[in-house]
């Protein structure tokens, strides 16, 4: 029992050879006892007909048509067979060399790669919302790590982002782990089962860091953006984060790390946060008292990785050395300065500072502008508009370090050395080439720094540390420890 | 994917900026692909804002529909080249003092030199004056009324001359029933269509009148024309790309004549005939233009559409059309083609970007299917076989499709792109590469080198906005 199909394509041309290769493709089929496929030139329809496999639909056709001819055991393999013939016909959307290829555009890269699911742009922030509209029309989750965008651009992709079931990070988003990867400027931390939804970058990165040397680790770390909580956005991404987070197998308890809610959108993050079903750590910088009393409070970022670890780090007592590094300072450096490169490092020596009643001005923080102390964001907008970001680009600090370490009134500067995957290969270096102008002087500061990263981060954490103290920087434990530092110095002039 | 699935099954990342982040996840072996980002060339945000308005939503879906239907009617076109007949009883109102010419509309005062020059010649060998004094001072007078090409069914490399008594070839597209022409083309040399005008060339171009072009005709009479797309496919496949390289299409059409030809005419003028054509490697190139005119007519006027129809430049403005504007014209200034120069010539010699010819990049061929023939990357300076393959795939990304019957052996059979998109311009700031010959910017002197040129982003700008308009006044 056999059945003979003929289709013929109107002026249709192929290789011979493609042609043949295709018939012995379409031969192999199941149910299809011979196949060809041939131009309908004369001698072709001859062999054809010899063959047994030319009707009268395929004697019809011309040299110029493709003849496809099959002899089969029934019509559904026939049909199957026509149809598998016509969508090779229908020739490759796209050539299979992909490794050397290089796409222009988000949209040709994510229908070349469907399988990518986030994002990350990087983008001048002028242009970032934009790309990042694209990535949630293909279906991407997006992490924006671009600053600049405006707050209507962020409020009106979160939205569109809700109603897709996608997740926006950002803008401004610097850190992030998703499933333990870290992404952009992000520490080679160890795996666990600790969550976070962070407001940006580097209180992220401290805190990671800190869960990793307590022996703990990071199971995600959504970071939603400076802005994300405020009124005007209304907390879309962190709470979307939550609901995620709750419902994440994987993930044991979560922790917040962010500066004050909105008025309007406080009570709503930290009812949800309280109900969510896992225990949860807050750590908002600047708020005193959170009401809902099954969320964990903790002042700085040590204090919450020891809440989430369990354990307490084990922190030389900074403070004490105070009094030998001032012995010899001279009497009139009475001022403290900090050049920072990470924004919420920046927030929380500030509050830390306040706390150990050293007022100082920054532009983290609402501050009183009469003191004389001052930290710097060096990573702000204000100071990153077409520049870059100075845990990219250490030479960024360089100038304003410069400056502070010879001003006769500073008797002690604050750094952080931020390491970790995006950042630049050896930030230790632009430090110690600015201490060298402090080499054979008497008459000098005290320079405190604190180095946040691994030992498993790209950079050599040993060789960076080594580097920092050899040129005489002093080195603490992590951030907060520094700030109280910072204050004893101070206190003790 | 949506958010949940991220958190389960780990990040995919595609980076949009910095490339350093991707390499970094490589590093760790995560999958990551770095999109090779670049600002939008395009700075004003009305045009961005256009580009994004027909490219989301509804509006969107609306322009994809309508680019669908263009693209069915460019793929499923039937080009024949069937018969030759003298411009004047092909083309209604092309009679005494009319020229056509290349481009978007262009009147004396703004031609450049070349296109001058074959204004002069093409008068001379009209009749309607006896020298090029007296054939300048005519049109400098007003007394010539000159017409693009494009708006008269008809094409033409470089200035584009077409005047009543050239011999044009005419192809038909057997599916729309529609017909497009393009002149013969005249050889190397000192021609007309690179502004030459001495009475060597109006002499070939009598010859081509009185001798190439009956017998062509009587030829595809007797063989009931010649069926142009196969030719494509396997000149494609011989490292044709049909604009700048077309000795395989050439050799292909000559011997689907050749027979006929023998049997129709005098062994003596068969033999003169013949020999011109083998003579001639860019023969092909003419018929490739009228099948390119013949293909894309069907597609104007499809509402909504953002596939350009046509490209064309007339050395002094590059124009674009497009399928949802119908037949407006979207202009800028011409830009200068990069390339190499015969000897004893230079960049400074060359006259701004000319011709009809880039109806054969606006179907696919040319610069778009640069990768089937590497000899011509090298000719653009490229030089190596991967560096054509570039091309081909660059101009993938502002194209709606593949064309699955042109393929490209060294792009594992992947058709060359067809359909440009304006909103893909717009957006990717990639803009079509053409492949060109370079002529002398003095008239008389002819082809001086070969190279690339790309269509100005301006007419992609403009062409944005307008489909902009009209969709948003519904």
């Amino acid at each position: 029992m056999s059945e003979i199909i003929n289709e013929v394509r109107k002026g249709f041309y192929l290789d011979s050879v493609a042609l043949m290769r295709l018939s012995a493709e379409i031969s192999a089929l199941g149910g299809i006892f011979e196949a060809v496929l041939m131009t309908g030139t004369p001698a072709n329809q001859q062999i054809m007909k010899d063959a047994g496999l030319l009707n009268e639909t395929g004697a019809a056709a011309s040299a110029n048509d493709l003849v496809i001819a099959l002899r089969a055991d029934g019509t559904s393999s026939a049909n199957r067979a026509l149809a598998h013939a016509q969508k090779s016909l229908q020739g490759k959307t796209k050539n299979t060399a992909s490794a050397d290829r290089r796409y222009s555009t988000l949209s040709s890269a994510s229908a070349a790669a469907p399988e990518m699911n986030l994002a990350l742009i990087s983008t001048p922030g002028a242009y970032a919302a934009r790309e990042a509209q694209l990535a949630l029309d293909h279906g991407m989750n997006v992490m924006i790590f671009s600053d600049n965008v405006s707050v209507e651009k962020e409020t009106a992709l979160k939205r569109k982002a809700r109603d897709l079931d996608l997740l926006v990070m950002g803008p401004d988003c610097g850190t992030a782990y998703i499933n333990s990867v870290p992404l952009a400027f992000a520490n080679a931390v160890a795996k666990g089962s600790t969550s976070v939804i962070a407001a940006s970058g580097t209180g992220l990165q401290e805190f990671s860091v800190l869960l990793t040397q307590l022996g703990a680790g990071i199971r995600h770390g959504i970071g939603v953006g400076g802005r994300d909580m405020s009124d005007e956005v209304g907390a879309i991404s962190t709470m979307m984060a939550i609901d995620l987070l709750a419902a994440d197998e994987l993930t044991d308890q979560i922790v917040l790390i962010s500066k004050p809610p909105g008025e309007k959108t406080a009570n709503a993050v930290f009812e949800k946060l309280a109900s969510c079903g896992k225990p949860a750590i807050a750590c908002v910088f600047g708020l005193k008292e959170i009401t809902q009393t099954n969320i964990q409070q903790a002042d700085t970022l040590l204090a919450a990785a020891e809440m989430a670890a369990g354990a307490r780090l084990d922190v030389p007592d900074h403070p004490k050395n105070a009094q030998a590094l001032v012995k010899d300072m001279n009497a009139k450096r009475k001022i403290l300065k900090g050049l920072y490169t990470g924004g919420t490092l920046c927030t929380e020596a500030h509050l830390v500072l306040r706390d150990n009643n050293v007022h100082v001005s920054s532009n983290a923080l609402q501050s009183d502008p009469s003191t004389p102390h001052q930290l710097i964001d060096l990573g702000a907008d204000e100071y990153t508009l077409g520049k870059p970001h100075p845990m990219l680009e250490p030479a960024v600090r360089t100038p304003f370090l410069l400056d502070e370490l010879n001003d006769p009134a500073n008797a002690v500067i604050m750094l952080d050395i931020v390491l970790g995957y995006g950042a630049h290969h050896d930030p230790a270096h632009e430090v110690t080439q600015a201490m060298q102008s402090l080499q054979g002087v008497t008459d000098k500061p005290v320079v405190i720094g604190t180095v946040c990263g691994t030992r498993d981060d790209p950079q050599n954490y040993l060789q960076q540390c080594e580097a920092l103290t050899q040129s005489g920087v002093i080195l603490c434990s992590c951030n907060s420890e520094m700030a109280k530092l910072g204050a004893a110095i101070l206190a003790r002039l | 994917m949506s958010a949940s699935d991220l958190l389960t099954s780990g990040p995919k990342v595609l980076g949009v900026g910095l490339n350093g982040f991707i390499k970094d996840l490589q590093s760790q072996n995560i999958a990551a692909l770095a999109v090779d980002w670049r600002p939008p060339a395009t700075t004003d945000p009305h045009v961005l804002a256009a580009a994004d308005h027909l490219s989301n939503d509804s509006v969107g879906e609306s322009v994809d529909k309508a680019n669908e239907k263009a693209i069915e009617r460019m793929l499923s076109a039937d080009p024949v080249l069937v018969e030759v007949q003298p411009a004047g009883d092909l083309i209604e109102g092309l009679g005494k003092h009319k020229i056509l010419h290349a481009g978007p509309p262009l009147e004396w005062q703004s031609m450049c030199g070349p296109m001058r020059g074959a204004v002069c010649g093409a008068i001379v060998l009209e009749g309607w004056a006896k020298t090029l004094e007296a054939a300048e001072k005519l049109a400098a007078g007003g007394e010539i009324e000159f017409s693009p090409n494009h708006h008269h069914g008809a094409v033409g490399p470089m200035t584009g001359m077409t005047t009543q008594s050239m011999p044009l070839m005419v192809v038909e597209n057997r599916t729309y029933g529609n017909r497009a022409y393009c002149a013969i083309n005249e050889g190397l040399g000192k021609v007309m269509r690179f502004g030459g005008n001495d009475e060597s060339v109006i002499e070939k171009l009598q010859w081509l009148e009185s001798t190439l072009g009956p017998l062509l005709a009587d030829t595809l009479l007797a063989c009931d024309g010649v069926g142009l797309k196969n030719i494509i496919a396997r000149g494609l496949s011989m490292g044709d790309e049909m604009h700048q390289r077309n000795v395989a299409c050439t050799s292909l059409l000559l011997r689907e004549l050749a027979p006929t030809m023998a049997r129709v005419s005098e062994p003596d003028t068969a033999y003169e005939v013949l020999k011109f054509i083998s003579g001639n490697d860019q023969f092909f190139l003419n018929v490739a233009m009228a099948m390119g005119k013949a293909i894309m007519d069907p597609v104007r006027d499809i509402t909504n559409s953002s596939i350009v129809t046509a490209m064309s430049r007339n050395g002094t403005e590059f124009g674009i059309r497009v399928s949802g504007c119908g037949d407006e014209w979207f202009t800028a200034p011409v830009e200068m083609p990069r390339g190499l120069y015969f000897p004893g010539f230079s960049e400074n010699d060359a006259n701004p970007d000319m011709g009809d010819s880039t109806i054969v990049e606006t179907v696919g061929l040319g610069g778009f299917a640069m990768a089937a023939s590497p000899a011509v990357a090298g000719f653009v300076g490229a030089g190596s076989a991967s560096d054509a393959a570039n091309y081909t795939n660059q101009m993938a990304e502002i194209c709606c499709t593949r064309n699955p019957e042109w393929t490209i052996p060294a792009l594992d059979f992947a058709g060359v792109p067809s359909g440009i998109d304006v909103r893909q311009v717009v957006n990717s700031g990639i803009t079509p590469t053409i492949n060109t010959g370079i002529a002398h910017r003095e008239p008389g002197i002819g082809q001086v080198g070969a190279g690339i040129v790309n269509a100005p982003l301006a007419c992609f700008e403009q062409a944005c906005r307008a489909l902009d308009k009209r969709l948003s006044a519904v």
